[in-house]
């Protein structure tokens, strides 16, 4: 017999390049506000999950360990869990888990990612994710990827690159309303067409900028929800999904592990048509175009039809399917793990009405979260609602 | 729904396995599991991978898990923890409708060229890590705090280290066998007082899989022997090394705790017990918090022939350190106990155990299992 399991405060830092904090720090800070809204204190927390990757960023080994003080995780049931990228998403679905599975009531999720450490830049780092005896020998670099990715989807559908910096000028608009947002900035079409080419087709306002912050959420069980508060945000529905290391080998066009996952999430939430029942969307966007592929992932519409819908105005805050509404990745800001969780984040204030200015217009009962990561191989979902 | 182990796949083991990936050796393992269990991975609906980035020397590690295990498009994930721990997320993961859920750990330790570099990444990078030094120092401290907490001697490690050679001499899968006495031993020199070579486990290269079942899917298979997972714990300290109690594993005595809590067993119930012995002093500091006495230790009960034996199969320091393998390595040993297929190190009438793994340093965290028929 499944728990139910609710959110019941969430917390994070502003998201900003080079912060001064240390990862503890970051940690410490996004948990202590979200067991502020929690309205508890570490005390009734019962066990703690960690999500951060890739430890290259800290440059620390067993990174997990590390944080635990910072995340609160002291003498105390703790993990850490990873899926790159897909992290943020994960370790809510993680947290899940370990409630509705009757071990514990209270889980604190916590995600962290200070990637300003590494230094010159990240991207160093992410050149360890490569196969050491196939694809590191080529001096693979992230952005080369996905811009293959992108120019396939682009061929497959026949999109326009003005079509997808649609998705860079909303988030990054959306994100002026965010109050822990680094990025956020009224630009228009040209400035995305104009900006430095780095590995065509993406351009340097088509990517998210490395990030440092962390992001916190008290998951709880039904019983424990119901007497911290009137207003739970239930996880109703769970999905994940890993494809294959030999990402050489597939069509990049489409994300079908994502798909996967959210038609495991879908299932168990009990949702059978998708763009009709789910009223607000955080898909990830690490990337403009990557928005887009994972709206067809989600299955928020159909394969090549997302850019259709940004064009006509559907995904703002005020569309009939508002996605994104914090400004996301691309605005937002992208420490790795933690912009997952705040994806997550994003729904909670969402449909609770806490969002302030970021408030979406058609009053929210269900909406989605979902993370990507890895060699453009893992998708993770989860549907929420009040 | 109770949970239940009904595969354990293992790869060869050596402290070198020059002709092998790790990719081949968690191919190998899986194989092994899937066939015992007689399944395909298409039927499987979680898999739980464990694995440290900078063990493998690939950043996000995860991506690399899923061909091998058959594991492509189906829900996986990985914990930066033991395969134990990994079990014990299977055995939630069971909890909440999945009916197999298959856990993977490896070693390929000696593909690590300089690991005590890699070990030193692991300690705060402002305040411990500047001081220098070989990380087995902390080890050193510990165990010197331990031994004046308790009363242990230097004869006692030595103890420990002789029964766990001279066990591992039956089990053909151990690489550091040897018929030595603790005298011997106390006439070498000293690694780091009050360690010796002797008192630090040697790592190795191998791969383990384990497929966990719900009670529904045991029942579906007819698996005639499965071995139940009847409590679990987990538990992290703080990682910081000025704050921690240096004498004591709380750590293993919160995960003794939780797991005797939810098995409501006794430890009187337990026939045999796999106890992480990464260093020599560590199989006593645990058994201590398991409510093990130093005068039974002393009196043999730990023994092959002893009322509770723990680690006949060697343990760490005869099998060799499988690091994040290590925990799940022991289990493996176990559930060949309580099959009865240990062969010559096979003891008689088991029926329940207990296996407990910790991190190694500089963390305190731990996991513990109790399993039986």
């Amino acid at each position: 017999m499944l728990r139910r399991v609710a959110i019941i405060g969430a917390g994070m830092t502003k998201f900003m390049r080079r912060a001064k904090e240390t990862p503890k720090e970051l940690t410490f800070l996004a948990t202590r506000m979200a067991l502020d809204q929690a309205g508890i204190e570490i005390s009734d927390i019962e066990a703690v999950t960690l999500g951060t990757a890739p430890d290259s960023f800290d440059g620390v080994h067993m990174n997990g360990e590390y944080l635990i003080d910072g995340a609160g995780g002291t003498n105390k049931p703790y993990i850490r869990v990873f899926v790159g990228g897909g992290t943020g998403v994960f370790s809510v679905i993680h947290g899940w888990k370990l409630v509705s599975s009757g071990a514990f009531d209270s889980v604190l999720v916590v995600c962290e990612e200070k990637m300003s450490s590494c230094y010159p830049h990240p991207q160093a780092a992410f050149y360890t994710i490569f196969d050491n005896i196939l694809e590191r020998p080529l001096g693979p670099n992230l952005v080369w990827i996905f811009a293959l990715e992108m120019h396939r989807y682009m061929k497959k559908h026949g999109i326009k690159k003005e079509q997808i910096a649609l998705v860079s000028v909303k988030n990054k608009r959306n994100a002026l309303d965010h109050p822990a947002a680094g990025w956020g900035a009224k630009i228009t079409v040209e400035d995305v067409l104009n900006s430095e080419v780095l590995a065509w087709p993406v351009q340097l306002l088509d990517i998210s900028p490395p990030s440092d912050g962390a992001v916190a959420l008290v998951l709880a069980s039904e019983e424990m929800a119901k007497r911290l508060t009137d207003d739970p945000v239930w996880i109703d529905g769970i999905g994940y999904c890993l494809d294959t290391a030999y990402w050489t080998n597939r069509d990049l066009y489409y994300p079908k592990y994502v798909e996967y996952a959210a038609r495991m999430a879908y299932r168990m939430a009990g949702i059978r048509n998708p763009p009709k029942e789910i009223d607000v969307a955080e898909p990830y966007d690490p990337f403009d175009y990557k928005e887009l592929h994972h709206m067809e992932g989600l299955l928020l519409c159909k394969k090549g039809e997302a850019p259709k819908l940004v064009e006509e105005g559907v995904t703002e805050r005020d569309g009939d399917l508002p996605v994104t509404p914090s400004g996301g990745l691309l605005g937002v800001g992208n420490p790795i793990a933690a912009a997952g969780l705040m994806k997550v984040a994003e729904i909670f204030f969402q449909l609770r009405g806490e969002a302030g200015k970021r408030q979406v217009k058609n009053d929210p009962v269900t909406g989605v979260a979902q993370a990507w990561g890895d060699l453009m191989q893992i998708g993770t979902v989860v549907v929420l609602r009040r | 729904m109770r949970a239940a182990v009904i595969g354990m796949g293992e790869s060869r083991s050596s402290p070198v396995i020059p002709d092998m990936s790790y990719k081949e050796l968690m191919f190998e393992a899986a194989e092994k599991a899937y066939s015992e269990a007689g399944i395909s991975p298409r039927e499987v609906d979680g898999f739980i991978c464990s694995s440290e980035d900078f063990l493998e020397g690939t950043s996000i590690f995860d991506e690399y898990v899923p061909d091998q295990l058959g594991a492509v498009l189906k829900p996986v994930y990985t914990i930066s923890a033991d395969g134990l721990y990994g079990v014990i997320m299977a055995c939630l993961q069971v909890k909440t409708g999945a009916d197999l859920v298959v856990v993977e750990a490896h070693s390929k330790f000696s593909e690590i060229v300089y690991p005590e570099e890699v070990l030193k990444l692991a300690l705060d990078p402002h305040y411990i890590r500047p001081l220098g030094g070989n990380p087995h120092y902390i080890a050193s401290l510990e165990a010197t705090r331990f031994m004046f907490e308790f009363g242990v001697l230097e004869e006692d490690l030595a103890e420990v280290v002789s029964k766990n050679k001279r066990n591992a001499l039956k089990n053909p899968r151990a690489s550091f066998g040897a018929n030595v006495s603790p005298e011997e031993i106390l006439e070498r020199e000293y690694f780091i007082e009050p360690l010796r070579k002797d008192d630090i486990s040697e790592p190795v290269d191998v791969a383990y899989v384990a497929v966990i079942a719900s009670e529904r899917k045991v029942r579906e298979l007819g698996v005639e022997d499965p071995v139940w997972i009847k409590g679990f714990g987990y538990f992290s300290e703080t990682p910081n090394l000025d704050s921690r109690d240096w004498g004591y594993s709380l750590y293993c005595r919160k995960c003794a705790e939780m797991a005797f809590k939810m098995s409501k067993m006794g430890i009187d119930e337990i026939d045999f017990m796999e106890i992480c012995d990464r260093y020599s002093y560590k199989e006593l500091q645990h058994l201590l918090e398991i409510g093990i006495t130093m005068d039974e230790i002393r009196d043999g009960v730990t023994h092959p022939w002893g009322d509770l034996p723990v680690n006949v199969s060697g343990g760490l320091l005869g099998f060799g350190d499988p690091i994040e393998a290590s925990g799940i390595h022991s289990l493996a040993e176990a559930y060949r106990q309580i099959k009865g297929k240990s062969g010559k190190y096979q003891l008689e009438g088991v029926e329940n155990a207990l296996v407990q793994n910790w991190r190694g340093i500089p963390t305190g965290s731990g996991s513990l299992l109790i399993l039986g028929r």
